[in-house]
């Protein structure tokens, strides 16, 4: 097998991997805190691709573009949770998905009026265009690198504000009891749009993150969104360790299989059949995953304590 | 000695390193009404919740009609003739009082993949619903919906909806639960008339319907039975009236 | 009184209200209105009264599971587009026959329900409605992944499936083909919503752990609920891709299932007729929303307004945004969607 090419997938399939994380801790942030159904996490993530490639293109700087798009998308979370989002909480988990379908839409529409239809690319500055010889023979385009450790300092980030910051306390307090924080004399009002408005972040980022290599465009969020949802049903929903450990495995094995499951078919399967057969299987990998672990931990791998 | 209905042997269940019934030991006689009481926090509804099968005890058996139910599916028991009411209130608010209790008969004759004939015109269904109902004395009120309901008829349509199964057994969780004084009369009335008719399990607070209305009664406190005996003989022990009595004298 | 004379009184049979009009209506203008526009060379209505048959068979599906079931299916477009392709692939090699085509969809749709359903209805609340999308999306990407038959660029149809006697490769055969099926799953719904399953699948939706201690075994009442309903909105899809000749993975694609579920919640989920009321109202906003965009921009162009008119029409190409915001207002505001108001005006004019 060829180490470079593994290597290579290996790194693929961490990058997948830790943009998934980036989408589902807000998602499972939200539902833990808020017990909210958010379709529209997906629309911070285009959002945020948006924003930061006008930034970049206006500003000339791939890090002062993205350093400025952050509170941008944070502040349009803030606008959502207090317009929209905040009269839904006392609904039902229907209506929660309802009108964030809704949101959906008004969003794919205002980025249609603001942007256009056509999407936006993202140039990259010289010295992120280059390549890291990782390894012996092994190179890589070093913004993959940028992608996966600032994916990863920020997964260590959100680690230590749910431990160990006084946030991060209300926030487990008010995964496990609603009612105590409100009796602490916190304003939970504020810290749910607090809240959202991190999970808005958070998806916003993972946008900005990927926007130089796959271009913003519309509708962009709303196909890893679903996959950010396998990654908190594997991971145990409202569990932030279920969510990052689901999305690293989810991106692994997604990227892995579309590589190598012809290989592994062909083991014992005619060539033919395994070429047929493994782009169609491969593509159902993720979902075959979250199917075994139903059956197995129907609460995920990580079931939040209380609940 | 006749076989008891149920039998209870050294259940145990705890939460997280709280013990919510320890080693509970429990007989109930064909045609009894035995009273399990017991303070706050005693674990009386997570030991109905445990026989009626909501939830799985970690040690321990129970026997009922001679037969182990210990692992046995809530909706199995039912039909072996096991009936549970809730503490609170759980009726269908969105359907009327008939049809509540018309969806308890049902559970209860045969299997319900029958998917063509009107039930509200199936006699098998509404007569013995109806019949229910009177027993309760909920006639007059069969066809409003059940959301328009006082507390009180609706911890009325409680029964009503447990009996409709024809059970062996009525486990009762607090049957008078939330209830003013005149709606707590109404309710030992109810189940006086059910009383040498109907075996029953109770768990109550309200110490004067216990009294009026158990043969046995077992004392619970802190998920483990301290006495058990007839009524008067609770009244006068002194472990009893000191752990729990005491509080209100 | 007696019980049946009792009964009687919850369902009068006497009085057909307000709702009840409004269907009788809605199908009495089905029934003929297509015919009459197709024969006075308005052949476009007859293709959108189609499409909305379509889609309202398999809204009235939807509805069973949703509404009556209190299951959040949010991935019910897949079984539209797995009828689809049970016409479409068969067709590809040549077998057209109609006896193929639709046992082919019942067994796949079938079979895909139960595997799905059975694992789904383990787990209860946002995890069901996460994993019906995900699993609807799977069979998304399966189909994308199928370079045989067309993968993202989908599958021409070229022959319709065919039947003795009838001939749907006529257009207002196929037509009525679509509104007698509508006719057939509405009545199958109402009969099993008022049938000892469908009381035992009401009362599931409202307290499924009183409906365990009266006896039922709600699961599997529940996942039959779900294979039934799955069925009948994959045979919805396999009458749509009879009528559309074509069909593409996108017809499965989780917003799909989305708009599926606006014309439950706005026609008013767990009423009889609601969902065709709903597919209805979507297929007029779509159709006809960015005219009255336009329309409105004109008005204020007559009155002098002439930028902002301008810019009201500019603005008609974008009545997705309209589309979105209904769907709050409708979610925060008229929980009933239009059977709820329709009921509620009933309800007025007899006080």
């Amino acid at each position: 097998m060829d180490t470079a090419l593994l290597v290579t997938q290996l790194m693929n399939g961490l990058q997948l991997g830790v943009l998934l994380f980036l989408l589902a801790s807000g998602l499972t942030l939200v539902f833990g805190i808020m017990d909210f159904v958010n379709l529209a996490h997906g629309s911070f993530y285009m959002v945020g691709a948006f924003v930061s490639a006008s930034l970049v293109l206006a500003l000339d700087s791939f890090i002062l573009g993205v350093l400025l798009a952050v509170p941008i998308v944070v502040a349009v979370g803030v606008l959502t949770e207090v317009i929209a989002v905040r009269n839904l909480y006392p609904r039902n988990h229907l209506d929660h998905v309802l009108a964030t379908f809704g949101l959906i839409l008004i969003f794919d529409e205002l980025t249609h009026i603001i942007w256009s239809p056509e999407g936006i690319s993202v140039p990259l500055p010289h010295w992120l265009q280059g390549q890291v010889e990782l390894l012996p023979g092994v190179i890589l385009p070093s913004y993959r690198l940028v992608i996966v450790g600032a994916g990863l300092a920020i997964a260590c980030a959100l680690y230590y504000v749910v431990s160990h910051t006084r946030l991060g306390m209300l926030i487990r307090a008010g995964a496990s009891n609603r009612t105590m924080v409100g009796a602490l004399g916190i304003d939970i009002k504020t810290l749910f749009t607090l809240v959202f408005a991190i999970g808005a972040g958070l998806a916003g980022f993972a946008g900005m993150l990927i926007a130089p290599i796959t271009n913003a465009s519309i509708g962009m969020g709303n196909d890893i969104i679903i996959t950010a949802f396998v990654v908190i049903i594997v991971g145990g929903i409202g569990s932030m360790k279920g969510a990052f450990v689901a999305a690293i495995i989810i991106g692994l094995i997604d990227t892995l299989g579309r590589s190598y499951l012809d290989d592994f078919f062909k083991l014992f399967l005619g060539d033919e059949a395994a070429e047929t057969s493994a782009p169609a299987i491969s593509a159902m990998l993720i979902y075959i995953l979250m199917a075994m672990v139903l059956v197995f931990k129907p609460q995920g791998l990580f079931p939040p304590k209380v609940r | 000695m006749t076989e008891p209905v149920l039998h209870v042997t050294n259940l145990r269940k705890s939460f997280g390193g709280v013990c919510a019934t320890d080693n509970v030991e429990l007989s109930v006689a064909p045609l009894q009404t035995h009273a399990v009481i017991g303070p706050n926090g005693a674990g009386k509804t997570t030991l109905i919740s445990q026989l009626s099968g909501d939830l799985t005890p970690d040690e321990g058996m129970i026997r009922f009609k001679g037969r182990d139910i210990t692992h046995v599916a809530p909706y199995r028991r039912s039909h072996l003739g096991l009936a549970r009411s809730f503490q609170i209130t759980s009726v269908f608010l969105d359907m009327t009082v008939l049809q509540n209790v018309a969806l308890a008969v049902q559970g209860h004759r045969g299997h319900s993949f029958r998917f063509w004939k009107p039930v509200s015109q199936d006699p098998e269904i509404v007569k013995p619903a109806f019949a229910t109902l009177e027993q309760v004395g909920l006639q007059d009120r069969a066809n409003d919906p059940a959301s328009d309901m006082s507390h009180g008829e609706r911890r009325q349509l409680e029964i009503a909806m447990a009996l409709a199964t024809e059970p062996d057994l009525l486990l009762l969780d607090e049957p008078m639960a939330g209830m003013g004084p005149e709606e707590s009369a109404t309710m030992v009335e109810t189940l006086k008339g059910l009383k040498g008719e109907k075996t029953m399990l109770l768990v109550e607070h309200d110490m004067d319907a216990v009294f009026a209305l158990a043969d046995q009664v077992t004392v619970l406190v802190y998920g483990r039975v301290i006495a058990s005996g007839a009524p008067q003989d609770i009244r006068s022990d002194e472990a009893v009236r000191r752990a729990y009595l005491g509080d209100e004298a | 009184m007696s019980v049946e004379a009792k009964t009687n009184r919850i369902l009068p049979i006497g009085a057909i209200g307000l709702r009840g009009w409004v269907m009788i209506a809605v199908l009495a203008f089905l029934a003929v209105g297509p015919y009459t526009a197709h024969v006075l060379g308005q052949g476009f209505y007859l293709d959108l009264a189609t499409r909305l048959v379509c889609l309202s068979i398999a809204a009235v599906s939807l509805n069973l599971i949703l509404g009556y079931g209190g299951m959040i299916s949010f991935g019910h477009a897949a079984y539209i587009g797995l009828g689809a392709y049970c016409v479409g692939i068969p067709a590809y090699y040549d077998y057209t026959s109609g006896f193929l085509h639709f046992p082919l969809t019942i067994v796949v749709c079938g079979l895909f329900a139960l595997i799905t359903g059975a694992l789904c209805l383990r787990t209860k609340g946002v995890y069901f409605i996460m994993i019906t999308m995900a699993f609807s999306q799977m069979v998304y990407f399966f189909f994308v992944s199928l370079d045989e038959y067309g993968a993202d660029d989908g599958l021409t149809i070229d022959y319709r499936s065919e039947f003795p006697v009838v001939d749907i490769e006529d257009g207002v055969t196929l037509y009525y083909v679509c509104f007698v099926s509508l006719l057939a799953a509405i009545y199958i719904v109402h009969r099993i919503v008022h049938s000892r399953f469908g009381m035992a699948i009401r009362g599931s939706r409202s307290n499924e752990q009183r409906m365990r201690a009266v006896g039922y075994n709600t699961y599997a009442y529940r996942l039959t609920c779900y294979v039934i309903s799955g069925v009948m909105c994959g045979y919805a899809g396999a009458l749509l891709g009879n009528y559309t000749n074509f069909i593409s993975p996108e017809m499965m694609d989780w917003t799909r299932s989305g708009e599926l579920m606006f014309m439950v919640i706005v026609g008013g989920s767990g009423s009889l007729f609601g969902p065709v009321l709903g597919a209805l109202a979507f297929l007029q906003l779509e159709d006809q929303l960015p005219h009255l965009i336009q329309l409105l921009g004109g008005a204020f162009g007559d009155l002098g307004f002439s930028e902002l008119g301008q810019g009201i029409k500019d603005f008609s190409k974008h009545w997705r945004l309209i589309f979105g915001l209904l769907l709050i207002l409708t979610v925060l505001f008229a929980r009933g969607g239009i059977d709820g108001i329709l009921k509620s005006i009933e309800r007025r004019r007899r006080d």
